[in-house]
């Protein structure tokens, strides 16, 4: 037997024959152009309906955890908006699925799947809920798992928070390979795919997506019963993009397709994602623009070939909110409605805070998830750890907020205010990036209703952006280079 | 030096990449320094801190690397107190 070579280019130009070995799934047979792909096939290939999926749930504790108004906060809410604002808030309690995240859900399909097929084990490269949500998924289904995770700077610090999300992987059983900062995680799961024959248990997969529907089709479902109407916003915390995407496809399949659909990370703008000094001046580790925007904008820089997640498909607007009002909201949360959530989860609830204000009394604004919080994984934890590493911290106006230099803490509630992202550079972005894969001037006609789906616009806008693409290419030759 | 028996749960570490092996993406200051990764298992012989040795990870897989902690635990806490945060949602601050 020859020796495999297992260098960095070696291994990650096996790319394609380890993706299809460990997910099962022949990603080419989707190819419908250089860009375009039927994504829907891809997805309903998956085989499970959402009565079987919510059947798998079910067996493995995920799944039809609580939605709790939050009487108090909205009350406080009402206080500071105009006569006649002030929409109720809901929250759908996700910290009570295993493993303490909606993650859970996502881990769930694609755990169930790599059993029915004989795998022995799953891996899943991850910053940390999604780790453990596969390792307890992994250990109820009598399968090994391995968990690929970016801990260390080069000093060999790392957060509060991924620190606690290693352990947690670890308390459930699973095998964590902690690496020091930077994009070279996606070889060693490459390496470790080959190497152990293992299930890729991405983030990405169509089973891993769909799993997340039934986020979805439970709010509807809840709001229905309870306040005999939709929601009229949902709110989701927004990073690789599968939480939206699920959620959003939930909703429709419940029928609510006028729900707004609302994204929202914490602005971290500034910082550089696989920089080793930057890597300890953010206080959040997910739901953040550092994975929000590229993933928006290039759902396909994935672990998978395709990826499922898609967020601008159903993405209705985005917000951006700082880390010190997601601190200064997560500890409202506590001192007012009596429950303690982890600050990741808070986001959504930063930003339904802000919405809600310009919302109607009678209307319902959704923040979809919640997660677990303990020691590191915990607002104090964050704050402690950013004052050591010379980041300042205190209260003011949150709209003074550096990234990587200042935490500015809201001194009241009617700080709290957030920013919309221009959804329009989000696909003139997103079309740039589909321009470097392949020039506009090559666009097939398949290309152009695909990336009209893929950006939920029409073919019309993505004609008119393509004349003024090639327009400015000549000018500047902005875009192949 | 002290000799780790075989068997002790421990964390080993693995330069995966040299600075001059990492991928052309990575920015200037990542490009620096190693790429590095550690994982944690039984030993399966006896070793000394800074040795390259063997573990068996908890699922049972073999990895070899340089030993750097023996009985390897978790330290991470809720951190020093935020005064900062205390009266949020207090009476001290009226919404």
């Amino acid at each position: 037997m020859t020796q495999r070579d297992n260098s960095y280019a070696a291994v990650m130009a096996r790319k394609n024959e380890i993706m299809k070995t460990s997910t099962g799934i022949d990603y080419n047979t989707y190819a419908q152009g250089a860009i375009a792909f039927d994504y829907e096939k891809m997805m309903a290939d998956t085989g499970y309906t959402h009565e079987e999926i919510a059947r798998i749930q079910s067996e493995t504790k995920v799944g039809n955890t609580p939605l709790y108004e939050l009487r108090n906060l909205t009350a406080a809410v009402r206080r500071i908006s105009p006569p006649g604002k002030g929409a109720t808030i809901l929250l759908k309690d996700e910290a009570a699925n295993a493993s303490g995240s909606f993650k859970a859900r996502r881990a769930s399909v694609s755990v169930f799947e790599a059993a029915q097929k004989g795998y022995k084990g799953v891996i899943a490269a991850t910053s940390g809920n999604y780790g453990a949500a596969v390792a307890s998924q992994a250990v109820q289904r009598g399968l090994k798992c391995i968990v690929i995770q970016e801990v260390y700077d080069s000093r060999g610090v790392g957060q509060p928070e991924i620190i606690e999300k290693g352990r947690k992987c670890e308390a459930y059983g699973a095998e964590v390979i902690k690496l020091t900062v930077g994009p070279e995680l996606f070889y060693i799961h490459l390496l470790t795919l080959e190497q152990t024959g293992f299930f890729n248990s991405s983030l990405y997969t169509p089973f891993a997506v769909k799993g997340v529907e039934t986020l979805g089709i439970e709010i509807a479902h809840q709001v229905q019963k309870r306040y005999d109407r939709k929601p009229d916003a949902v709110i989701v915390t927004h990073a690789g993009g599968g939480n939206l995407t699920g959620t959003a496809r939930g909703l429709l399949a419940a029928g609510c397709a006028d729900t707004r659909v609302v994204a929202c990370s914490v602005d971290l703008s500034g910082l550089h994602m696989a920089s080793d000094t930057d890597f300890n001046k953010k206080s959040f580790t997910t739901g953040h623009t550092g994975f929000g925007i590229p993933f928006a904008t290039w759902p396909d820089r994935a672990d998978v070939p395709r990826n499922a997640a898609r967020s601008l498909r159903y993405m209705d607007e985005y917000q951006l909110v700082t880390q010190g009002e997601v601190f200064y909201v997560t500890e409202l949360l506590t001192k007012l409605e009596g429950i303690e959530r982890g600050p990741a989860g808070n986001t959504s609830l930063t930003a339904a805070i802000a919405m809600a204000r310009q919302m109607d009394e009678d209307q319902i604004v959704v923040v979809q998830e919640t997660e677990y919080t303990g020691a590191g994984k915990h607002h104090n934890s964050q704050l402690s750890f950013a004052r050591e590493n010379g980041i300042e911290v205190r209260r003011g106006d949150p709209s003074e907020n550096v990234p990587g230099k200042s935490i500015v803490i809201p001194e009241h509630l009617s700080q709290v205010m957030g920013r919309p992202q221009d959804m329009t550079q989000l696909r003139q972005s997103y079309l740039k990036n589909a321009a470097k894969q392949l020039p506009v001037a090559s666009w097939s006609e398949a290309d152009v209703q695909f990336l009209a789906e893929d950006l939920n616009t029409v073919p019309e806008w993505i004609r008119s952006q393509m004349v003024s693409m090639t327009g400015e290419k000549k000018k500047g030759e902005l875009y192949d280079r | 030096m002290s000799i780790t028996k075989a068997g002790t749960w421990v964390e080993i570490q693995q330069v995966v990449l040299s600075p001059a092996e990492r991928a052309p993406s990575v920015p200037e200051d990542t490009k620096k320094v190693p790429y590095v990764m550690r994982v944690s298992g039984f030993l399966l012989e006896d070793a000394q801190l800074g040795q390259t040795t063997r573990i068996k990870t908890i699922i049972g897989r073999e990895l070899e690397g340089e030993l750097i902690t023996v009985n390897p635990h978790y330290a991470h806490s809720f951190g020093n107190i935020v005064p900062e945060i205390l009266t949020i949602g207090t009476d001290e601050e009226a919404l």
